[in-house]
């Protein structure tokens, strides 16, 4: 897991742009819900991207899954471009990469039964007979701490935790190097949480897996990710191992983000910098900075230059004009 | 406006309400006392299922009519039990002495009614006013509750305005009466972490500006150690704990508040693992009877906690448990409570 190594998965400026269509479907223009996005993910490690809604977090992770298609930039996997892939070649990248998704309740077909939900995504590729993918759905439940009679019950049957794993169990069907995890215990109660966590974090140890972690909360990203990526109106805006983003956050909204997260502890009541303004919606993009009008720090270079990501100290790259 | 002495604002006693399910009933809270303060912060926290919504909403009546009922109880207002009231005196109650904010603006606002005149209609509900001054005031409220361009969103529509400025509208609706008491619930947890903040600010400055006393129900300890005077702690449908804010986050007492304490993940730590409570909140339906409802998850759990029912006890400084380790006669002392402080 050097820096040498080459990541398992890497993108390179992607950008999805989707058209913006006003009164009468006239067009209106486009909105980039992702904008010259890279990141690399290497074999074993977990890297969170963070965002509030709108930041074009998930959409990053449905582009990298292939879900939607990217408008521009590309997506290179183990040495492999699979940005334009299509019929076998994607069908193989396919059991490479696995999602597991935010709300159980949709994600689930609820007319399936458990063992077929799990077993279904092998059964894609190879043909089982009824016992042998009996006996893969089972094995897949008790390796994510589900007894091997959830086999013959319903979705519904389960709780909002015990479903999530059958979500996960589900992406493990094919024995994936990356899963794409958008939002996966956001549905979840406190207490529930952290056992998905666990489970996810054991699967890792287990099999070396790698995984994007896609989410809003920034304590749950820090808490699960090697590397972690801030994303703003579709650009990343900042990337950086988690202790150093903790530690010192370079860019403003950064700081205000991590600011704004109400501290478990009635001792350490601040007087937080509240953020004025609140998140862009979908919009054309402006020029410059998206973050300026936000910003306590912004200068005239801000309007003008869209800043790049830049490396500003050792595994820490950040997009702000504050440290050109 | 309260009356004089140590009356509370809101008295609550021992409250059962539920919801029959095919044909029987089944308590979704139970034994349900507390109080709010005038001027105060008090919060519910509590995960799903822990009957905090049901809770807010039976303080007002607000349960669903078809089969959600009150049983059992005391509701008092100033001293006024609220259960022997009929709905048109609640309707004057709700809005005008009690403001409500909820978590989802966009379902509380109505869509095809612009923003003005839903807070027109609050007003004029519970006063005599003219269109004109209705409107002026209006705009006022908008601004108070930070709307920078409060005469353009009087013309608007719920759907043209961001998450955010849908709670401000909700919450300037709310405190449009002056109520004595606002009680909101989840009213951060749909939106974003930077515009929750904003929210939150919004609120304490409401609050003491008006020294009005605020009931907030949130499963988000960070929003309760940031907000909270008096905090309550809520656990399948009963108070588990209750007591000032900085004695729930630095002794707590209940096993199952402490081992919530240590669920949060904090920025400053690095974790090996999370710290996790096994099985599953209860459902309605199997709610485990008897004994302690948290027995089964309980690593203190002790024989008699399955046989005998908990109840609250003061350890002082009116903080209250519900627990058999505390209840004396027999426990073995244990936990000491402070040992999750960093």
């Amino acid at each position: 897991m050097t820096e040498r190594e080459p990541p398992l998965l890497e993108v390179r400026s992607l950008t999805k742009e989707y058209p913006l269509i006003g009164a009468f479907r006239k067009r209106m223009g486009t909105i980039r819900a992702l904008d010259d996005f890279s990141l690399a993910v290497r074999q074993g490690e977990t890297v969170g991207l963070v965002g509030e809604s709108g930041s074009g977090k998930s959409t990053a992770g449905r582009v990298i899954a292939r879900l939607v298609e990217a408008t521009s930039g590309s997506i290179v996997f183990q040495n492999r471009d699979i940005t334009n892939a299509t019929g076998a070649k994607l069908r193989g990248w396919r059991r490479d990469l696995q999602m597991i998704f935010q709300d159980p309740d949709t994600s689930l077909n609820p007319k399936l039964r458990v063992g077929d939900i799990v077993s279904e995504p092998v059964r894609n590729y190879t043909r089982l007979s009824g016992r042998q993918a009996q006996t893969l759905a089972a094995e897949l439940l008790l390796r994510v701490g589900l007894s091997a009679d959830a086999c013959a019950k319903y979705p519904h049957e389960f709780s909002g935790g015990q479903k999530q794993r059958i979500g996960i169990a589900r992406a493990l069907a094919l024995n994936p190097k990356l899963i794409v995890a958008d939002e996966p215990v956001s549905a979840l109660d406190m207490s529930v949480q952290a056992q998905v966590l666990n489970l996810m974090r054991d699967l890792q140890q287990e099999s070396g897996l790698s995984y994007l972690f896609i989410s809003h909360d920034l304590s749950i990203v820090h808490a699960i990710s090697d590397r972690i990526g801030v994303m703003y109106a579709g650009r990343l805006i900042e990337w950086a191992d988690k202790r150093s983003l903790y530690r010192t956050p370079l860019h403003p909204y950064t700081q205000q983000l991590i600011a704004a997260i109400p501290v478990p502890d009635p001792r350490l009541r601040a007087n937080r910098i509240v953020p004025q303004d609140e998140p862009p919606g979908p919009a054309p993009r402006m020029s410059g900075c998206a973050f300026r009008a936000r910003c306590g720090f912004a200068k005239p270079a801000c309007a003008e230059i869209v800043p790049s990501l830049k490396p500003a100290a050792a595994d820490h790259q950040v997009a702000c004009h504050l440290y050109d | 406006m309260t009356a004089a002495g140590n009356r509370h604002l809101l008295e609550v006693i021992d409250l059962q309400a539920g919801f029959a399910i095919g044909g029987r009933y089944y308590p979704a809270i139970d034994h349900i006392s507390l109080q709010v303060e005038p001027g105060k912060v008090t919060c519910i926290v509590g995960e799903s299922g822990s009957g905090k919504s049901v809770l807010a909403l039976s303080i007002m009546d607000l349960l669903p009519k078809d089969n959600g009922r009150r049983t059992q109880g005391e509701i008092r207002l100033n001293g006024r039990n609220l259960m022997e009231w009929s709905e048109a005196e609640m309707n004057r109650v709700r809005g005008r002495e009690v403001g409500f904010v909820f978590q989802e603006p966009l379902t509380a606002l109505n869509p095809i009614v612009t923003v003005g005149s839903q807070i027109q209609e609050a007003l004029r509900n519970h006063k005599p006013l003219s269109r004109r001054e209705s409107r002026a005031l209006t705009i006022d409220l908008l601004r108070q509750v930070g709307i920078l361009r409060p005469e353009a969103v009087f013309h608007e529509y719920p759907h043209q305005l961001s998450g955010g400025m849908r709670q401000r509208v909700m919450i300037a609706m709310a405190i449009a009466c002056e109520p004595q008491l606002l009680i909101a619930d989840e009213p951060t947890t749909a939106l974003d972490v930077s515009v929750q903040a904003q929210i939150l600010a919004l609120f304490k400055s409401l609050q003491q500006q008006r020294g009005m006393a605020l009931l907030l129900i949130t499963h988000n300890l960070g929003v309760v150690a940031e907000m909270a005077d008096e905090v309550i702690v809520m656990y399948a449908g009963e108070i588990v704990e209750q007591g000032d804010v900085d004695r729930i986050f630095h002794e707590p007492k209940h096993p199952y508040l402490q081992q919530l304490l240590q669920l949060i993940p904090r920025l400053d730590r690095e974790y090996e693992r999370f710290a996790s409570i096994g099985g599953n909140v209860p459902s309605l339906l199997h709610m485990p009877q008897g004994g302690c409802r948290f027995a089964p998850r309980c690593p203190e759990a002790m024989e008699r906690c399955f046989a005998e029912k908990p109840q609250m006890t003061d350890t002082g400084a009116n903080h209250l448990v519900r627990c058999l380790l505390y209840s004396g006669g027999g426990a073995s002392g244990g936990t000491d409570g402070g040992d999750d402080d960093d």
